[in-house]
Formats: C-alpha cells, sequence, structure tokens
C-alpha cells in the first residue's frame, strides 16, 4: 500500500536558520524506529537569504518527497512570514509550530515591501486552531547559542505528538549526530521547545 | 545498514558498488554531491577530480574508459551544453571500461538559466539514457548504466532532476570495496575517429538503436530489474511518466488504484516500443505526466501514427499539463480529475485574507566581499561621471555565480547574464556595436577557470575595450565550496601549485592588471578609476575571501547617539545585516562579519568594530 501511515512535516524558513538539520534528525529519529523516511530540501541559490522549505514524510512505501499542499500533519515555522506563506500545505486540524522573531527581508529594509512580522503572528493564531508559538530567542538566549533554534522545533514537534516521534527519540538522533561537546546544549533546547507545546 | 541518502549520493554509492575507477565532473545545482560523495567514501583506487570545465570532464571519462576503467562524469544540464563536443563524439568512437554521463536537469527552474530536457539531448546524440526516479531506483540505476554501457560499448546518460537529486531516502548500503585495476590502452585505429569511420559507426549506431529499444521493453522491474520501466495496475485509463513525476501520480492515485494503469518510463532513448504498445493496447485513453519536455508523449504519438487522437493521448501538446515549471503531487491530482472526472484532487485549506508576506529574493550574504567590488565599480563611474568622463554608460555584463545576485537592488550591477564564462565575450560584443559605453566584465576565480580564459585570449586577440573584473573569492561558492585550480587543493585531498590569475592574464597579453582587496573601498575605487583611463583590455582582480570559508573578523557596531538615520548604508549597499530600528541603522550580529564596509562609507563615522568591552 502506497503511503502506509505516512506522517507529513513541513519546516520553512529562511537560508541559514537550519531547516535542512532539523528535517534530518526528524527522519533520522524515525528511521532508528524501523520506519522509512523521505525529505526533500531547497539547496543552491535560494539558500542565499531566500525563502527555504524542507519536506520531511516518514512512514512505509511513501510516494512522494513532496508534501502535497493540505497534508501536512505538522507545519514549522521558523520564522512567522514564511509559516504564514505555507499554510496552505497544513491540514485541517494539524498543528503549527512557529517562532514569533521576524527575520526582516532586505526588500523591506529598502522599503520595497511592507512585512510585518507580528501581523503574521495575529494571522496565524486566528487561523489556526492549534498555533503554538516559540519564544526562539528566549530559548536560543537561555541556551547559549542561536544555532539551536532547530533542535528546539524538533522539541516542539516531539510534544505536539503528530510525528510517530518521541522526545526519547529525537534525544538518541541528536546523540548520534551532534559532537558530544555540542550535545549537553541540545538536549536543553530540545527540551525547551517542547514544553512550549505542553504548556 | 540504512542511511538516510540524498539522490546524488545513492547515485554516488551506486557508482561505487559498480567498480567506479575514476570520477571527473564540473560542480553546477543539482549535481554536485555525486562527485563529493565518492571523493569522501573513496576506498581508495579511485581517481576524483573537479575538472577545470565539464568538457575537460567529459574527455577525461571517456580517456579512462578507452583505458578499460569504468568512469563516471557528472553535471547540471547546462554543463552538458558545454561538454556535448566530447559526448557526442565518444558515441560514435564507442567505449571500452563503462562510461556513464551524470547530468541533473532543473525542471522550474529553481537554479539555473534554462529548463532543457537531457532525454532530448540522448535522442539527437543516440545515446541511450535511464531515467532517476527516486534516490533508491537511481541507486541501482547507475549500476545497471555500466553494465549497459559495457555490453553495447556505448556511454550512456543516467539522467536526474532536482526532485530526485536532492531528496533523501534510507537506503541500504553496501559495503564499498576499491575497483580491481582495469586493463589499460590497447592501441586500435578505432580510437581515432575519422570521418570514414563515423559512417561506419553510424550505422552500427542505427541498426542497434531498435535492438536497444526491444531489450529496454523487457528492462523491467517485473523481469528483476529494480531501476527498469514498469507497467502497473489494470485499470482502463493510462497514465504515463517518467523521473519524479512517477512519485507525483502514485500520490494522487493513492485509493483509487483500481481505475489506472500506470506506465513509468525510466528508459524514454531508446523508446520502449513494444512495452508502450503493450500499455497503450490495454487503456481507453493515456494522461501523459512528465515534467520539462513532452518526450515520452511524443513517442507515444508517433507510436499511434495515423490512428493520433488528441481524446486519446492527453499531455503538454493538448495544453492538459502545463508546458512549463515544475509538477507535483496537487498538479497530479488536478489534471487526472480533470481529465477523468475521478476525483483525485489534494484538497488544502484557503485562507483569504493573508498579510503581506515577506518577499525574499536570494541575496549576497552580509559581508560578501562581491557586495564591495560591485559598490567599488559603481561609486568609480558616478565619480567619473561627475567629473565630465567621455563614456555615455557603463555597462555591466555579468557572468554565472553568487555575483549574478549584484543584478539586485540596490547594487544593480548586472545588466546581462547569460552562460558560464559569457560575461567577458559579451563585453566584448557590446564594445565592437558601440564603442561609446565603458564595458565591465564581471567573472569568479573558477568561473574564469572554466570558461573565461579563452575569452580574455579572445578580447586581447580582437583588440576589445574593455575591464575585466575577476571576483576572486577564492572557492566556487554558490555550488557549495568546491576547490578549484586557483586553491591549491584538489578532490583527492592532495596539495598542488596554485594556479595565479594574475599571471595566467599576464601571459595572455593583459598588460594592465590590478589586485586589490575589495573591502578596501578607497583603494578598490581608485584602482577602477585608474583603469577606466586607460584602453585595451585592463583587469582587476578583487581578491578576498568567501564569508562563508573563513572565521568572522568580529562584528561592527553603530553608535545609535550619533547615527543620523542617513540610511545611506542600507540604500547603497543593501547589506542584509544592516536594519533600521527606532530611525536609527541597526547592525544584527547573528549576520554581520565586520567586513567595515559600511563604516567606511558611513557620512557620520557612527559604525565601527565592535571592542572586547562593548
Amino acid at each position: 500500500m502506497i503511503n502506509e501511515n505516512v506522517r507529513s512535516c513541513l519546516l520553512c524558513g529562511v537560508g541559514g536558520q537550519g531547516t535542512v538539520l532539523a528535517s534530518r534528525i526528524i527522519a533520522a529519529a524515525a528511521m532508528a524506529k524501523g520506519l522509512n523516511a523521505k525529505t526533500a530540501e531547497t539547496i543552491g541559490m535560494a539558500q542565499r537569504g531566500g525563502s527555504v522549505v524542507s519536506h520531511v514524510r516518514t512512514g512505509r512505501n511513501i510516494a512522494s518527497p513532496l508534501i502535497p499542499m493540505g497534508k501536512a500533519d505538522v507545519l514549522i515555522g521558523f520564522e512567522p512570514g514564511e509559516a504564514a506563506a505555507s499554510l496552505e500545505y497544513l491540514k485541517n486540524g494539524g498543528a503549527l509550530i512557529v517562532c514569533s522573531q521576524e527575520v526582516k527581508p532586505i526588500t523591506a529594509s529598502l522599503g520595497q515591501s511592507g512585512y510585518e512580522g507580528n501581523r503574521s503572528i495575529e494571522f496565524l493564531e486566528t487561523s489556526v486552531d492549534r498555533c503554538y508559538v516559540m519564544d526562539a530567542e528566549h530559548i536560543c538566549r537561555e541556551c547559549g547559542s542561536p544555532k539551536v533554534l532547530n533542535v528546539a522545533v524538533v522539541g516542539a514537534l516531539c510534544a505536539s505528538g503528530e510525528m510517530d516521534i518521541t522526545l526519547e527519540d529525537a534525544e538518541d538522533a541528536l546523540r548520534q549526530k551532534m559532537k558530544p561537546s555540542l550535545l549537553e546544549m541540545n538536549l536543553k533546547a530540545l527540551h525547551m521547545g517542547a514544553a512550549v507545546i505542553s504548556k | 545498514m540504512k542511511e538516510l541518502l540524498m539522490g546524488n549520493e545513492a547515485v554516488a554509492l551506486g557508482a561505487l558498488a559498480a567498480g567506479v575507477q575514476v570520477v571527473s565532473g564540473y560542480p553546477g545545482t543539482p549535481s554536485s554531491e555525486v562527485l563529493e560523495t565518492i571523493a569522501k567514501r573513496n576506498p581508495g583506487g579511485i581517481h576524483v577530480e573537479w575538472s577545470v570545465n565539464e568538457k575537460a570532464g567529459a574527455e577525461i571519462a571517456a580517456g579512462a574508459s578507452y583505458a578499460g576503467a569504468r568512469s563516471l562524469v557528472t553535471m547540471k544540464q547546462v554543463g552538458l551544453n558545454v561538454a556535448s563536443d566530447p559526448v557526442m563524439c565518444v558515441n560514435y568512437v564507442g567505449v571500452k571500461g563503462g562510461m556513464v554521463v551524470y547530468v541533473a536537469d532543473d525542471p522550474g527552474p529553481i537554479s539555473s538559466q534554462t529548463e532543457q530536457d537531457t532525454r532530448h539531448f540522448a535522442k539527437y546524440a543516440h545515446i541511450p539514457v535511464f531515467d532517476c526516479v527516486s534516490p533508491s531506483q537511481a541507486f541501482h540505476a547507475v549500476q545497471e548504466a555500466f553494465v549497459f554501457s559495457e555490453k553495447h560499448a556505448t556511454p550512456v546518460i543516467l539522467r536526474s532532476s532536482t526532485r530526485v537529486c536532492h531528496a533523501c531516502e534510507d537506503i541500504d548500503v553496501p559495503e564499498i570495496k576499491a575497483p580491481e585495476p582495469c586493463e589499460g590502452f590497447v592501441k586500435d585505429s578505432k580510437w581515432v575517429i575519422f570521418p570514414r569511420l563515423s559512417y561506419q559507426n553510424k550505422l552500427k549506431i542505427a541498426a542497434r538503436e531498435p535492438e536497444i529499444a526491444e531489450e529496454f521493453s523487457a528492462f523491467t522491474v517485473s523481469n528483476g530489474h529494480p531501476a527498469g520501466n514498469s507497467i502497473e495496475g489494470s485499470g482502463s485509463i493510462g497514465i504515463a511518466c517518467g523521473g519524479v513525476s512517477y512519485s507525483y501520480v502514485q500520490e494522487a492515485i493513492a485509493g483509487n488504484e483500481d481505475n489506472f494503469t500506470v506506465f513509468n518510463v525510466t528508459t524514454p532513448y531508446p523508446f520502449p516500443a513494444a512495452l508502450a504498445q503493450e500499455f497503450m493496447d490495454e487503456v481507453d485513453k493515456v494522461i501523459v505526466f512528465e515534467e520539462l519536455d513532452p518526450v515520452i508523449e511524443d513517442e507515444l504519438i508517433y507510436l499511434t501514427g495515423a490512428q493520433y487522437s488528441e481524446n486519446f493521448i492527453r499531455g503538454k501538446r493538448t495544453g492538459s499539463v502545463a508546458a512549463g515549471g515544475e509538477l507535483d503531487a496537487s498538479i497530479a491530482g488536478a489534471v487526472i480529475e480533470a481529465e477523468t472526472g475521478i476525483r483525485t484532487s489534494i484538497a488544502h485549506p484557503e485562507y483569504e485574507i493573508k498579510p503581506e508576506a515577506p518577499v525574499r529574493p536570494p541575496v549576497l550574504c552580509a559581508g560578501c566581499p562581491h557586495r564591495a567590488s560591485f559598490y567599488a565599480v559603481k561609486q568609480a563611474v558616478a565619480q567619473l561621471k561627475k567629473s565630465g568622463a567621455s563614456f555615455t554608460d557603463a555597462i555591466y555584463c555579468g557572468d554565472i555565480g553568487c555575483y549574478t545576485l549584484g543584478n539586485a537592488a540596490p547594487l544593480y550591477t548586472t545588466d546581462t547574464c547569460l552562460c558560464m564564462g559569457a560575461g567577458i565575450t559579451v563585453a566584448q560584443g557590446l564594445n565592437h556595436a558601440d564603442s561609446r559605453t565603458l564595458n565591465f566584465a564581471f567573472t569568479g576565480d573558477s568561473t574564469f577557470f572554466a570558461s573565461g580564459i579563452t575569452g580574455t585570449v579572445n578580447a586581447v586577440y580582437n583588440q576589445a575595450d574593455m575591464i575585466l573584473c575577476v571576483l576572486d573569492n577564492s572557492t566556487t561558492a554558490m555550488t557549495g565550496h568546491q576547490p578549484h585550480p586557483g586553491m591549491g587543493i584538489t578532490m583527492m585531498g592532495g596539495r598542488t601549485e596554485p594556479i595565479d590569475i594574475a599571471k595566467v592574464l599576464e601571459g595572455i597579453g593583459v598588460t594592465s592588471i590590478r589586485t586589490v582587496d575589495p573591502l578596501d573601498f578607497a583603494a578598490s575605487t581608485e584602482a577602477v578609476k585608474a583603469a577606466a583611463g586607460e584602453k585595451g583590455v585592463r583587469a582587476i582582480i578583487f581578491k578576498s575571501p568567501c564569508i562563508a570559508i573563513v572565521r568572522n573578523d568580529g562584528h561592527s557596531i553603530v553608535d545609535a547617539d550619533k547615527c543620523v538615520g542617513c540610511r545611506k548604508c542600507i540604500d547603497q549597499l543593501g547589506c542584509p545585516a544592516l536594519i533600521i530600528r527606532d530611525s536609527r541603522a541597526f547592525i544584527d550580529k547573528s549576520l554581520c562579519t565586520g567586513c567595515q564596509l559600511c563604516a567606511q562609507i558611513c557620512p557620520t563615522g557612527c559604525i565601527r568594530k565592535e571592542a572586547d568591552n562593548d
């Protein structure tokens, strides 16, 4: 059977925010449980400060690496405007995890476009029942590095229960993937991310 | 052991499992990771190199194959244009060791100049082509391609596309052993291409074409070939597809499989006509769903001959599928529903009122030395114009690389961009057509080695009047920081004498050569002005490493009390680290590299390097 127990997570953000590593951690955690995984990522020119999207799907006999619109069980927005732009991917009743900090595009600084991150957050909160807003800046500060953002959202993803991956699975994947010197900081970020959902 | 492998990594591991011995290529998104993966996992005994360009790479692969080694050359689709001379010819000569030409197409296009379809090229060149459907299938396809290449003594094209190249899948990775040594080159007149030999070989190629088509009709998944063609289902509606579009069709018809028969074509040339006929005989209608050009569709139309009906074959030719752009499962569902009435469209929520979305075109990174080079050229031109220079306008001929992003606001320093190396030669054409303009050509260091040198020779020989700006950031940045001849390192991990761009220019006969640090704004502007005052071919090498390969040089900060909010730094440089906060310039420390370009142009001197006690 095609797409047996398939779970889909779309991660969107800005080039450099670490969406690719997050998608790899999710896939690794699923594979460790004996599931199949497929991902698709934005690589190349668009990475230079552009909008980036990673698709992650786990389950059995996964057909397409790309998630069709309306089929994402979870949408992770590393940035509010990017989450709003990709909202059509989230299924009805799906979980949205969004970081509250906006990343101003250069087009906005140059006055070519108007964009306010807080308007996107308001829109997301009114449009999606299961909208979890994450103060990523706070988590990064507490953990001591801006680079833990991608691990914090994985923590929130596990806590949402939408992807058949538990916090313990993600911890194991981090132990496999992370340098020992960075592990403790990332485990802290993982749990702080999870706390956003369980609150 | 199972690993999550990118399609390109899967191709690399398949090639390693097949005993590849010589691997060459030129970087290009979405193809680059194949060669990098082979270099990383080299069990020893494999020569891996980034060649100077795709033509060189293809010739190296051909030479290795002549000696009996299995060889692989990798490139993106536009790279195949560069390699087309050797690739086209080597088919007439034939090969000994299996030779696979890996070409990554880019539907969309996402990071290319064209949406060209390599399956056409295969047909044009009479070279058999295998198509990649998914990373796991590609792992098998490359191995089959080597076997097939040796069996028919022909090069084989392995064609992939972005959503296979850059998709990941869990794959069982075999143990990789070093390749067996090859027999070596055996002298024979067959290795020398001559018109008479080409004629004889053309006849052989034409004769084998229907034979290979027959062989491909039996090259199926059901016959034990995991990378083979397939016909699945027994419904009355046929869907023909190839490449990644197969997965989109699967996704769209899930739950309605009984209505459909799906024909997946993994060997589009020579087209498996017998298998296609078998498929068409069983269905009342065929929807052809493929990215890029209607290659499978045209083959099916050809097969139906005089019986062709628009009602029977539906695809790009009937306007049922868009002629360009990427496809996906949602599009597959919509097309199938429109053509059959069967509910296959995938519903998604719609939101009427959305807040304004951020517009994020790709931009030069904060601290990128290219920004400084472009800005210096622009400022020098502005100053020369102000002081009554004789040229009517300055024209900026760009090229392929990160610096193509100089086209965007506020720099606007890319007026033309065509293909690799063309900036240097287009500038000459502009100059010969209208000598009143001041013509700049921008080229990166890797692009200069790949295809800029011959253009520069042409400029000197044909006495063009132009300023060549080599933006030397000591890497091939856009495609992921591959080494090149100017860097002193190779893919084998060895050190080598770096090839000095200034000396190359000198050897060609360029007499005006300046090397400046673009992050020194005053010196760079002066260099441009001085070059503009001369005639002939002048070169300026702007040398400063890519910020992604060197450690940050601290950060810059704005003294908010001194900043008058004039916005000059933001409006003229467009650096992503510079934003306005409370009507004052503000520097985002997570992005700033401390390049100090903004500090050099700030009229109030309010930007400075952050000190330890700040």
